[in-house]
């Protein structure tokens, strides 16, 4: 039994008095089979130009925070795809039929030693697409790679525990439909703020990050704030609130759909013209780019990070806020940002709230990881790298001269807490939308 | 056969077959697997335009990303001084035109022989990095080594032809190093002539539809 473990800054599973990072019983050649299949599976053109295209500069290694870190080579980005890139070339690449007199099959120990480097030392931040010349998408490689892995069974202890979690209860963090609704009430006699659920019509669903339920709940009641004050018909549904997608971390097609699916369901089961997706990136990736192809056709709804809804409504005049004291730095999510295209948006509200914001250097698209991103932060074993990476992280908010720094992430945050307490530094993030919930000007 | 007559006629001819039809083979590779279907909504429409731009942004070294600098440099400096010694040398000029009729004003021959110098000294830079550099020689594999000696070999016996008039057996042997260029080309990494602009179209296509940076 994995159980989780509230009492650190970072929630995970408890750490494993013995690591399971081998899932079933196969053997190792139909792991490796299944590996192979599962990955040519989901060949697209685009990776399959991306595996012809690397000219092997290492260019994309100054761009990756655990090589920067540590100088060790083998935290290269593309070298992360080796075992991929040995498969492609053998089993489907143009001359594999040249490739395949010369080549082994890929072996399942190899996979199994590529574990830690798909999984624990790549947060599918995506920076190295950045710095390749030839605009390789590791990060989406990387993503197809653990969709290999985890058909092979060859996915970390803790991650696959939460996915798992995740897929069986409906949330990785034990966040089930009964705890939502206890703290949804608890929130709201709490707060006195209406928090709407289950209603059976509304124009919005609001959805959230178990992360936030369960260690933030204060975000809940802030969108509900915000919500309300905008006067927006909407609802959380207890059919599909969760919008973390663990199924695409581990690398679970089928459980990433579920988990898709089931917010989908509930937007259109209340008639929702808007899903909005919490403080989370990966959630936005997940839904606002992945969604529509998990459901296999257009969405009948829109998709909205918080921070864009915050940033429409901003624009649109709807939402007045007090002007906010002092200086702040923003951290940007990479899945909302550098991968998602939304840059703008949290700038934007920022500009609202009158902050003075002080740029960390480099910020936006090209601004560093926290490194927890991509499941990292659940595995017991990457801690250290992940603290190391943290640190670029620390130098970066404190060059940047801010008093205050924010995210619009949940799991940034959590990394930020827990980096925080790690090595004592005595900065606080703050969630954007809490930021706004607490400046909202008088109707 | 003199060999010189066997460069200039069948092998060249075979090269060329060879360059032609690998990299028609190796795109075929590539571009037979389905375009992802994308059923998100766009953020942006122009993707013809992200893609182009992707392959011309993509020109220039990384914008608040930092790579190595004195590598890239590097590149820059034996990708120009190559350009220049093929396209502008006038006895390659003529090259061109005995086969295909089309000519074009040569560079004056002091600004090649500094461009093959550069590409020289930049080739073996970027060797001495391969072998060297902790991360290049993890990633490096025969192709990697193989690709610099077919590329520097044409060089070199350009070079050795230096100054005229040269021996015929010195200009075949000049040829057939080129052709061997040709013949490996498709098969190694430096398709990356071709794939530069599939990929980076790829990315500035898909980034473009979420507005997302390359």
């Amino acid at each position: 039994m994995n159980e989780l473990d509230f009492d650190t800054p970072r929630f995970t599973i408890k750490k494993p008095a013995v690591r399971h990072d081998k899932q079933g019983d196969a053997s190792d050649a139909e792991r490796s089979a299944a590996a192979v299949h599962a990955f040519l599976r989901d060949m697209t053109r685009s990776a399959a130009t991306y595996m012809e295209s690397c000219i092997r500069c290492g260019h994309c290694a100054e761009a990756c925070h655990f090589y920067v870190t540590s100088g060790d080579p083998q935290y290269t980005p593309i070298w992360k795809l080796e075992p991929l890139r040995q498969i492609w070339k053998r089993e489907a690449g143009p001359f594999s039929w040249f490739h395949k007199k010369l080549k082994k099959p890929i072996d399942s120990n190899r996979l199994r030693e590529w574990q830690e480097l798909l999984y624990d030392s790549c947060t599918l931040c995506g920076r190295c697409t950045l710095a390749c010349p030839m605009g390789i998408d590791i990060a989406a490689l990387v993503a197809q790679a653990r969709r290999g892995m985890f058909a092979a069974g060859l996915v970390p202890h803790e991650l696959w525990a939460v996915a798992e979690r995740a897929e069986r209860e409906g949330s990785p963090l034990g966040a089930t439909p009964r705890v939502l609704k206890e703290r949804i009430e608890w929130l709201s006699d709490e707060h006195g703020v209406d928090i709407a659920l289950d209603r059976p019509r509304a124009d919005v669903l609001a959805t959230l990050s178990s992360v936030e339920l369960m260690k933030y709940p204060q975000s809940l009641v802030a969108l509900a704030k915000i919500l309300n004050r905008l006067g927006e018909s909407w609802t959380f549904r207890s059919d599909g609130y969760e919008a973390t997608n663990f199924g695409l971390f581990s690398g679970n097609l089928a459980w990433q759909r579920d988990m898709t699916l089931k917010l989908v369901d509930a937007a259109i089961a209340c008639g929702a013209k808007t899903l909005v997706l919490p403080e989370c990136g990966h959630a936005y990736g997940a839904m606002r780019w992945q969604g529509a192809n998990m459901y296999g056709k257009p969405l009948p709804f829109r998709v909205l990070h918080i921070s864009e809804f915050l940033a429409e409504a901003v624009r649109a005049g709807r939402l007045k806020l007090k002007p906010m004291q002092g200086t702040v730095t923003f951290h940007d999510p990479c899945q909302v940002s550098r991968r998602g295209g939304a840059t703008g948006a949290p700038r934007e509200v920022l500009a609202a709230l009158g902050a003075e914001l002080r740029e960390m250097p480099p910020a936006g698209d090209a601004s560093w990881c926290c490194g927890g991103g991509g499941g990292v932060i659940t595995l017991h074993r990457a801690d250290e790298q992940r603290y190391r990476a943290f640190e670029i992280k620390m130098r970066q908010v404190e060059s940047s001269g801010a008093q205050r720094l924010a995210t619009s992430c949940s799991n940034c945050r959590l990394t930020f807490d827990d980096g925080q307490a790690h090595y004592k530094w005595g900065r606080k993030m703050e969630s954007l939308l809490e930021l706004v919930a607490g400046s909202l000007a008088a109707p | 056969m003199p060999l010189l007559e066997l460069a200039r006629g069948p092998a060249l001819a075979f090269s060329i077959a060879v360059l032609v039809f690998g990299l028609a083979w190796r795109l075929y590779g590539i571009l037979r697997y389905p375009a992802r279907v994308d059923y998100s909504e766009p953020r942006r429409r122009d993707l013809a335009a992200g893609g182009l731009r992707a392959i011309f942004a993509k020109m220039a070294p990384p914008k608040n990303v930092k790579v190595r600098a004195a590598a890239m440099a590097n590149a820059y400096a034996y990708h120009l001084g190559l350009a220049v010694v093929v396209f502008g040398f006038a006895p390659h000029i003529a090259f061109f035109e005995r086969y295909t009729g089309i000519g074009w004003p040569a560079l004056p021959d002091a600004l090649i022989y500094v461009a093959a110098g550069v590409t020289i000294v930049g080739l073996l830079i970027a060797l001495l990095a391969r072998l060297t550099d902790r991360v290049l020689r993890l990633l490096s594999s025969f192709d990697d080594y193989w690709s610099w000696f077919v590329t520097i070999a044409p060089l070199a016996t350009g070079m050795a032809l230096l100054p005229a008039p040269a021996e015929p057996v010195a200009v075949a042997i000049h040829l057939l190093s080129l052709e061997l260029l040709l013949v490996w080309l498709p098969f190694g990494k430096l398709a990356h002539a071709a794939l530069v602009f599939v990929s980076r179209w790829r990315t500035g296509v898909d980034f473009t539809r979420k507005g997302a940076a390359v």
